[in-house]
């Protein structure tokens, strides 16, 4: 930088001729060296992996701005509320019909019930399972989102190492899974959405206990949705069925942890296998309150909700 | 003067990025916002000399880069807004530029770098894209800043041409 702050002295000395024309030289060399800079750059990232030699220099950009886009979004949300107070009649009209529908829907999974017992068995498992991890949730908010120019899925979150969370930890809102954090900060974490293309998580097909897996699509719309592929071929996902995680305790992915439900099925014939789509449960386009699961008994800057339902 | 105005730019690029990832995601079409550090690194090509022009585009697109919630290869965003800065500086005339002169050199600049962003990432494969997803992208960002460039660039210019008079345009 200093370099140029000595060009001035010398700018100031030359006839407005010559300033014109050195204001229209673009400098060639000095583009070709911060192009190569860049280039360097992406090389050390690529090649770094995990263990980039940039991911300290993110970490400190993180620290700066982290604090800074929690403020801002907190500045921000009382006016994004706005247009909630305006909803016509005709949007509450469209709600009821809405929830008439799903009321419905509902009422015949009732219905359904009996055949429905030997899957609950499984899912009692589940649920057993989610809560013997113990695992707790740390309460935060959605403070920034990755643009779609990036062609990356990823959010900023207003909670982070202080608040116990580490990287490769679930995140899940009141719907079912969000994704899972892949850096974190002191006061702000970065989470990997379920929908990112980079994005594959373990899941279980709930009624058939069919493992595969499930991969983001690169769209904020619900319903372009996942794309689920089995691990056996042979077997076809049905429609309706529920998608929830498989993984470890350790994993990036907690088991258990409801993705979304299959809506269609498509059965490619080239590569013998079956692509199912799956809806997920959460809508990506308005995620504000999420929770982290971490292990129960952390410590953490905010309260903790535990898998009974305290709050600590 | 010159180091109040490095200040003044990296504060200007910095505040871009903050509402650029907080505030437009709400006004966001299909999760495509438009680019404000781009924005700002235009704004100082059409009033400053190249050689800081050249290396703001680089700093602008090194935060974008490192910045939560980036999560792409470092150094794309980099390499894309050092060529808009480049082409921007190129298109500069000798006296103050037209209304119609900025716009076209913010769509240009927004064409070349979203482009460039996109393509680098059709060459290192970091996520695979389909070819009509990221021309929707690359025009709905052109969109985007040409909208709102009435409202960002002119304060911009009118603050880096009072942050280095000898270049200011009379």
């Amino acid at each position: 930088m200093g370099a140029f702050g000595g060009h001035d002295g010398r700018e100031r000395r030359w006839t407005g001729l010559d300033r014109l024309e050195s204001r229209n030289r673009a400098p060639r060399s000095l583009l070709v060296a911060l192009v190569l800079a860049s280039i360097t750059l992406i090389t050390l990232d690529v090649s770094g992996g995990a263990s980039s030699p940039l991911e300290p220099a993110r970490r400190a950009v993180g620290e700066a701005l982290g604090p800074a886009e929690s403020a801002a979004a907190a500045a921000v949300r009382p006016f994004t509320a706005v247009p909630a107070w305006f909803r016509s009649k005709g949007d509450l009209a469209d709600e009821v019909r809405d929830l008439q529908a799903s009321n419905a829907d509902l009422r015949s999974q009732v219905e359904l019930a009996g055949f429905d017992r030997n899957r609950l068995e499984q899912y009692d498992a589940l649920t057993a399972a989610a809560t013997d991890l113990g695992s707790a949730l740390v309460p935060a908010r959605v403070v920034a989102l990755g643009s779609r120019q990036s062609q990356s899925f990823t959010v900023t979150i207003d909670a982070g190492a202080r608040a116990g969370i580490g990287p490769d930890m679930t995140v899940v809102n009141n719907d079912g899974l969000v994704g899972r954090v892949l850096r974190v900060t002191r006061s702000t974490a970065t989470v990997l959405l379920v929908i990112d293309p980079d994005s594959t998580v373990g899941g279980r097909v709930g009624s058939s206990m069919e493992i595969g897996f499930v991969t983001g699509s690169g769209s904020l719309d619900q319903k372009t949705g996942l794309d689920l592929r089995l691990v056996d071929d042979a077997t076809v996902p049905a429609r309706g069925d529920t998608v929830v995680t498989w993984g470890s305790t350790t994993g990036p992915y907690a088991p258990g942890v409801p993705i979304g439900t299959i809506t269609d099925v498509y059965s490619s014939l080239r590569e013998a296998s079956q692509r199912a789509v799956v809806k997920p449960f959460v809508d990506f386009s308005a995620l504000d309150v999420v929770g982290v699961m971490v292990p129960s008994g952390s410590d953490s800057d905010r309260a903790v909700i535990e898998a009974d339902g305290s709050l600590k | 003067m010159s180091r109040l105005r490095w200040v003044v730019a990296l504060l200007a690029v910095v505040v871009a990025l903050v509402v650029q990832v907080t505030l437009f995601p709400h006004l966001a079409w299909h999760g495509i916002v438009p680019n404000l550090c781009l924005l700002v690194v235009v704004a100082a090509a059409l009033t400053v000399e190249a050689p800081f022009v050249l290396v703001l585009g680089f700093a602008a697109g090194l935060t974008l880069d490192l910045a939560p919630p980036a999560d792409h290869i470092a150094g794309r965003w980099a390499v894309a807004l050092t060529v808009a800065a480049f082409l921007a500086a190129r298109v500069r005339q000798d006296q103050k530029p037209s209304a119609l002169a900025v716009v076209g050199t913010v769509a240009a600049a927004s064409f070349a770098a979203t482009s460039i962003f996109a393509l680098s990432g059709v060459l290192l494969d970091d996520p695979a894209m389909s070819v009509s997803g990221l021309l929707e992208v690359v025009l709905v960002a052109v969109v985007w800043d040409v909208l709102l460039t009435p409202f960002v660039l002119p304060p911009l210019m009118r603050l880096f041409a009072r942050l280095s008079p000898q270049w200011a345009a009379s």
